[in-house]
């Protein structure tokens, strides 16, 4: 459906670049778009009027993070009294169901350990932590997704972006 | 188990607290003092011997039933009298304290007076004949299984008792105990500081197991622990511990080699599928950790070198408990178990980690 970002503008050697990736009504909302740009997936949202970009990756396992569920912030302080909050929305990994709040990127759920360890954030190895600690808790968690400016532009989405090493130019979603 | 093989102080030289010694009514006729007349008469006029349950969860003349060095000459019951208690287990072992868990089958009665008498009988015999005369003695209360008010109104008679600690509980029962019927009985028992000991035995609804009747008593004793799992997961999954922050849980007569497993599972599927159930706010091994605490008799002991590897992942020093559970025979090798842990565990296992919990 999508024939893939067009670059805008020269790029400086090393930063970031801006890829047109779509019009704004391609994107309707509470729905997605995946496209490969940069030489990377990433997947873009719209919640609640704002647009989300973010690596089609999930940073426990490799997993397709932006094939997953939109789901509904869900909290009880005790059994039996369930709430939900519209207002907070995150995105499920079809691998493992982990969490992700889009708006900022974060897990939630915390591998807290008891012998203190502290977790670098966009963790490469996230199975592996995450299998080796056997406690936790629910909340933000170090575990962090890639996430990418989205600006609307003349109707069009752009998304500001450092392409991979060796990444060739727009190619069609494949994901 | 026995020290027959060892001296005492070569086995464990610190103090030693027992948290599971079983007392054995030894006929239905010992407890008539302890019950009010009109069921004194209605047991007689029927000549109900009492129920015969316990006889099923453990066969009398079995291994696991009692030792031989613990069944006494003259015929008495095992463990049917504090005299046994004494010789065999307090101060042989030189106990500080032990905790007495009378498991008498009340769950299998189904009449709710007879079971609510039965359980305030036991109650009141366990108080006169073995808590009271012996300082080193708490014991566990026994409650009508599967009716909440009787439960409740158990516990607010006898619950407040100096010597009484704990709650039994069978792990086998019409319903799990996380269940939210239960919740008010957890309610009651916070309020006298009251811990759960969740034991073997018990009556189910129908089959023990959860896929079926086993065929024989061996196969039904080794997969018990599926249904400690079961309740364990119960109790966790239904927030119980979130209603009740001060509810302990011991767990006895289970083994312990199982928890690790069931606990990273627990873990596992709770990282998925928390929304189902949100009140869980923490990984639940760790909230195992802080609300359970397990017997070591039985151990289930592997290799020495694999069960070094079992107490690390259970990942605290304080979760085990020592316990003889006499007068059952488990053949626990109590001397090789403090071999693979920590020498800053021993001293928990054998007496501070049953300290702490029982406020001893």
């Amino acid at each position: 459906m999508n024939d893939g970002g067009a670059k805008v503008g020269p790029r400086a050697a090393g930063g970031p670049s801006r890829y047109v990736v779509a019009r704004v009504e391609e994107v309707r909302e509470g729905e997605r778009l995946l496209v490969e740009v940069g030489g990377r997936a990433i997947g873009i949202f719209r919640i609640d009027g704002e647009f989300h970009a973010i690596l089609q990756r999930c940073p426990h396992a490799g997993g397709p993070l932006c094939k997953g569920p939109l789901l509904e912030h869900v909290y009880a302080d005790r059994p039996g009294e369930i709430r939900s909050d519209p207002d907070k929305k995150f995105l499920s990994c079809p691998w493992h169901g982990w969490l992700f709040d889009l708006k900022t990127g974060q897990s939630w759920w915390d591998p807290h350990q008891t012998r203190a360890r502290r977790f670098p954030v966009n963790v490469e190895h996230g199975d592996v932590i995450a299998d080796a600690a056997d406690s936790g808790k629910a909340g933000p968690g170090p575990y962090v997704i890639e996430r990418f400016p989205v600006s609307i532009e003349s109707d069009y989405l752009v998304v500001t972006m450092r392409p991979r090493v060796g990444a060739r130019g727009p190619t069609d979603a494949s994901i | 188990m026995s020290l027959l093989e060892k001296p005492r102080q070569e086995i464990w030289s610190g103090t030693v607290v027992d948290c599971d010694v079983h007392a054995v009514v030894p006929s239905v006729a010992a407890l008539f003092p302890h019950m009010e007349r009109v069921w004194v008469n209605w047991l007689t006029e029927r000549e109900y011997p009492g129920p015969g349950h316990a006889a099923t969860v453990y066969p009398p003349a079995l291994m696991t039933t009692a030792r031989p060095e613990w069944r006494p000459d003259d015929g008495r019951p095992p463990a049917s009298e504090l005299a046994l208690l004494r010789e065999h287990v307090l101060d042989l072992w030189g106990v500080d304290h032990a905790v007495v868990n009378c498991y008498y089958g009340i769950d299998n009665v189904r009449h709710p007076d007879l079971a609510a008498a039965l359980a305030s009988a036991v109650n009141n015999w366990l108080i006169a004949e073995w808590l009271e005369p012996d300082a080193r003695l708490v014991g566990s209360m026994v409650v009508p299984a599967r009716d909440p008010a009787a439960m409740i109104r158990e516990i607010e008679r006898v619950g407040g008792h100096p010597s009484i600690r704990q709650v039994l509980f069978p792990v086998r029962n019409d319903r799990l105990w996380g269940d939210r019927i239960y919740h008010p009985v957890y309610e009651a028992m916070v309020k006298h500081d009251l811990v759960m000991g969740l034991h073997w035995g018990g009556t189910t609804d129908g089959p023990p197991s959860a896929t079926g009747y086993a065929s024989w008593f061996a196969e039904e004793y080794a997969s018990e622990w599926s249904n400690f799992g079961a309740q364990i997961t119960s109790i966790l999954s239904e927030g119980v511990f979130r209603l009740f922050p001060d509810l302990r849980v011991s767990v006895l007569e289970s083994g312990f080699t199982w928890v690790p497993v069931w606990g990273w599972r627990l873990n596992k599927e709770w990282k998925a599928l928390h929304r189902e159930t949100p009140w869980m706010d923490r990984a639940p091994f760790d909230v195992m950790r802080d609300h359970m605490r397990f017997s070591v008799a039985p151990a289930d002991a592997g290799p020495p070198a694999a069960m070094k590897h079992v107490v690390e992942w259970l990942g605290t020093e304080d979760i085990l408990m020592f316990a003889t559970d006499y007068p059952h025979g488990h053949n626990t090798d109590i001397s090789a178990l403090l071999g693979v842990m920590p020498e800053s565990m021993r001293p928990k296992v054998m007496s501070e980690s049953a300290r702490a919990w029982y406020r001893l």
